[in-house]
């Protein structure tokens, strides 16, 4: 056994760093322990053959928070949001739509639309305002409520009532745990632009446009910009993980990298430290688990030591992987038909109607991938030329929807579902097949691998009504501390969920200092 | 191929024995029991229950929930499953357990047979196989029903150990309380475990269906040197009362069968606190449990002799004759050997502590008029009935 520390936090993904931040400017001594050589977890530069970085698995950001960044000092240590980018609706005629925070235009839309769409972000902006206080805190626990919890609520009632009005309040009520589907046929006409919003509103769950509890999925995207518009990640100082690492270690962090653990030590139904790969045991006062609540619990501490009921629970926790990363080393700037290449920064979704891509959501559910797939394409080259070798670029593809369990095997088709992606991106940039230097893609399978996300599911768990809020990973765990005394949880398997926020790192950060921190 | 709908003819199963057993019944009292039908009384309620207490009666228990566990974490999964510590369980021992949820609140008791190394069978009153297999997440172990493929009988009474010798049965002489033991009844193996729901000195036989019969032949062969009896379900309410045996289900709610918020209850509750050991290291209910442990305990089934002979019947329970409300009676018999009205109640306690009288207020009819009494109650700490024949080894030789 190695010396004891305060706070051992198991990952050094964002979530991680900032609730090993916090703990340490609360005086802890922490120690973070991550299994890859760097920090950052599924926000880590990556690259391939040699000369091409790429952000990562996230490509695209919202700014954190203004309270973690002055909390953490983050724009001391650099931090900066990118530029503000767009969104592009590809349409495989050209006629793209081009879609800015709160106004929309291009070729044949109609000015209802235009104007429709103004009202629409401004009014779920509002929405997503009103539940803030949701997100900015710990869950409250229905039973034996304590004054914190029943001071959330009441924000959270005071926002919805008095914040929105009577009728705002009768239409969120409305639309809360509806789908995104009928909102957007309820208010747009024009197919390329309810395609896109849909789009956003499902990214990264196992969920079509029709799926209930999408509007939920959007109001929860929302958040991040409630913090500021989109960047791209595009590598350098200025990102959120290199500001959030000094942050850190300014704080008196310790962060030891290629430190895979294997184990969290439990003695009488206490964590008291934990056993790495390699066999070697660190003890602390508590543990803070970054990892999916899955692996933590059925993994890192095995169902037997927990009571049989919560076990049930982690496993059936839902949340399987469904979008794919392409990323392609180019040796040009590709040309898309019918668009500027100074708009080639933003951010190209191909989604051209809800039914595209309910369509594609369809396959995944019987373990096939979508030939026609929704895709999310970036190009952080463009905001950062240090990424590729002179007048080479990178672009960074999320590909939806693909399955986790493929009918086939990945292995045997890993390649060729790259190639038929190329093709896709090939109806709306025809040069880009030509530029192509090199490729690697990411299934959900290598993301689980790579990333220890059980399932290779980005939020560690479906962000599903029934696994939000109180109920998120499980009850029992909502409130980032666990049936396991002295372990909590920090990971975006927590609340609220998913996305480059912060907010369970932070969330959790306060509720171990709530219970006494290492005393 | 034509396939013959026929179950609705006959909604409750018959027990390997039932042919024996509808030959004797001359009250054609049956009940269902977990799918199968049993008798309540067989001939006479007095002769069966006399046949208990001062000779030797049989039931038959086919119906009770039976289940094989076996693989290599099978100790593990037991000891993180119940709430007993394990430690002394060793191949062919038997030991009663329960075992709770996450809340700590009971869901089933039962016995628990090692039958060899890593080889167990458990035996429960209710059907538990969604909560054995929902438990054995994370173990390599493999759980069986084997309630329909093993026919048992209880062989319980003074005299019973005499019966099985006499019926054939040899080696029992040193079979020891909760001990169990593969022998022969001539040519029937048959596997004997002394074990009982009576109270009183007692054996449990276990064997394959086919041989139920010629082994129910032999036991009641001996019929003319024994007073033997089958008997049913009534009696065996009233035995166990007499012994201080619970029945979940009935006399509380089971964690699994409440619907209201503290209408289950925890072991402490029910009065088998005796059968938690909180420093045995993890089990389901544990942490829950530990956080009880440390209050004042609410409430608790008490058992209750009662003043007088009248029969008491589902009455509440007062602090003095009209006084406050602190309980209620879950379960009542009166006992013919010890000339007394007993029974098991739900009691709220007062800072921890039973309070200081207790007064039965209860209905009972005389020449079908209604009457109300008040009857004062005792609280018992030891089994109404525990004869000291039951545990001698060997078994005195009738």
């Amino acid at each position: 056994m190695t010396e004891r520390n305060d706070a051992i936090v198991i990952g050094a993904g964002h979530n991680g760093l900032v609730c090993a931040a916090y703990l340490a400017r609360a005086g802890m001594n922490v120690l973070v322990l991550e299994s890859a050589d760097s920090a950052g977890g599924m926000a880590a530069p990556r690259t391939i053959s040699d000369d091409y970085q790429f952000p990562g698995l996230a490509h695209a950001a919202y700014p954190v928070s203004s309270a973690i960044r002055r909390d953490l000092k983050l724009d001391q240590f650099g931090y900066e949001p990118g530029k503000a980018i767009d969104t592009v609706a590809l349409d495989a005629d050209g006629r793209h739509l081009t879609i800015s925070t709160d106004s929309v235009s291009g070729d044949g839309l109609s000015e209802l639309d235009e104007k429709a769409y103004a009202a629409f972000r401004a009014q779920y902006l509002a929405f997503a305002k009103a539940i803030r206080p949701l997100f900015d805190n710990k869950p409250p626990r229905l039973k034996d409520m304590p004054f914190a919890d029943l001071s959330t609520l009441a924000k959270l009632g005071w926002n919805i009532r008095m914040g929105l009005g009577r009728e705002a309040m009768y239409e969120f009520l409305r639309v809360a745990a509806i789908n995104i589907y009928d909102v957007l046929n309820d208010t747009f006409d024009d197919d390329r632009l309810k395609g896109a919003i849909a789009a956003d509103a499902v990214m990264g769950s196992a969920m079509g446009p029709r799926t209930p509890g999408t509007v939920l999925t959007w109001l929860q995207r929302l958040q991040g910009e409630l913090n500021g518009p989109m960047s791209l990640l595009s590598g350098g100082k200025s990102q959120l993980v290199h500001a959030l690492t000094q942050s850190a270690e300014d704080a008196g962090v310790t962060i030891q990298f290629n430190s895979h653990v294997a184990k969290i030590l439990i003695d009488n139904d206490k964590a008291f430290g934990v056993e790495l790969a390699n066999g070697e045991m660190l003890k602390a006062k508590i543990i803070i688990s970054n990892a999916d609540p899955r692996s933590t619990f059925s993994s890192l501490i095995g169902a037997p030591q927990l009571d049989a009921m919560f076990a049930n629970r982690v496993a059936q926790i839902r949340g399987s992987g469904v979008v794919a990363k392409l990323h392609l080393a180019l040796s040009g700037e590709p040309e898309f038909t019918g668009l500027a290449q100074s708009q080639l920064g933003n951010r190209l979704l191909v989604a051209p109607s809800m039914r595209y891509v309910e369509q594609a959501f369809n396959h995944s559910k019987y373990n096939e991938y979508s030939e026609k797939p929704v895709l999310e394409i970036t190009l952080p080259s463009l905001h950062n030329n240090s990424l590729a070798p002179d007048g080479h670029h990178v672009m960074s593809v999320n590909v939806a929807y693909v399955p986790y369990s493929l009918e086939g095997g990945w292995p045997e088709q890993k390649t060729s579902f790259a190639y038929k992606v190329i093709s896709q991106l090939g109806l709306y940039s025809p040069n880009l097949k030509s530029l192509i230097v090199d490729h690697e893609l990411l299934t959900p399978q290598d993301i689980e691998d790579q990333f220890h996300a059980v399932r290779g599911h980005w939020h560690h768990g479906e962000l599903s009504i029934h696994q939000s809020f109180m109920m998120r990973p499980v009850h029992g765990a909502a409130q980032y501390d666990t049936p396991v005394d002295r372990l909590f949880l920090c990971s975006a398997g927590s609340h609220p969920g998913g996305g480059l926020t912060g907010l369970p790192g932070r969330n959790a950060a306060k509720r171990v200092l709530d219970l006494g921190g290492a005393k | 191929m034509t396939i013959e709908h026929t179950h609705f003819r006959q909604p409750l199963q018959r027990t390997p024995f039932h042919d024996r057993i509808a030959a004797m019944s001359t009250t054609e009292e049956w009940m269902a029991w977990n799918t199968y039908k049993v008798a309540r009384v067989v001939d006479k309620l007095s002769t069966e229950y006399f046949a208990v207490r001062s000779g030797c009666a049989v039931m038959d228990l086919t119906p009770m929930e039976k289940y094989r566990i076996t693989g290599k974490d099978s100790r593990a999964y037991l000891d993180r499953l119940v709430t007993r510590d394990l430690s002394k369980l060793r191949p062919g021992r038997v030991t009663y357990i329960i075992w709770c949820n996450d809340d700590g609140k009971v869901i089933d008791d039962g016995t628990l047979f090692q039958l060899g190394e890593d080889d167990y069978r458990l035996c429960s009153q209710h059907h538990q196989l969604d909560w054995l297999l929902m438990s054995a997440a994370g173990f390599d172990v493999d759980i069986k029903t084997e309630t329909h493929d093993v026919a048992a009988l209880a062989v319980q009474g003074p005299t019973s150990y005499s019966v099985l010798t006499a019926a054939g049965i040899n080696d029992l002489e040193e079979l020891r309380p909760f001990g169990i033991a593969n022998l022969r009844c001539g040519n029937i193996p048959v596997s004997v475990s002394r074990t009982g729901y009576t109270g009183d000195l007692g054996y449990e036989l276990w064997t394959d269906p086919e041989n139920a019969l010629p082994l129910w032949d032999a036991v009641f062969g001996v019929r003319g040197q024994y007073d033997i009896q089958a008997m049913g379900l009534s009696v065996l309410e009233m035995v166990r009362i007499e012994a201080g045996f619970i029945m979940p289900g009935f006399d509380f709610n089971t964690a699994e069968s409440a619907v209201r918020n503290g209408y289950d209850r925890s072991p402490y509750e029910v009065g088998l606190g005796w059968v938690v050991n909180l420093d045995k290291g993890h089990f389901t209910g544990r942490k829950a449990l530990i956080a009880e442990k440390a209050q004042p305990i609410k409430r608790q089934l008490t058992k209750l002799l009662v003043d007088g002979n009248k029969p008491v019947g589902e009455a509440f329970i007062y602090d003095r004759k009209g006084g406050k409300l602190v309980g209620e009676i879950k379960c009542t018999t009166w006992s013919p050997i010890l000339k007394a009205n007993l029974a098991l109640a739900d009691i709220d306690f007062v800072n921890g502590k039973l309070p200081a009288k207790l007064w039965a207020r209860f209905d009972y009819q005389r020449e079908l008029k209604w009457r109300t009494a008040w009857a004062e109650c005792h609280a018992q700490s030891k089994p109404f009935y525990m004869p000291e024949h039951r545990s001698a080894t060997p078994p005195e030789p009738f």
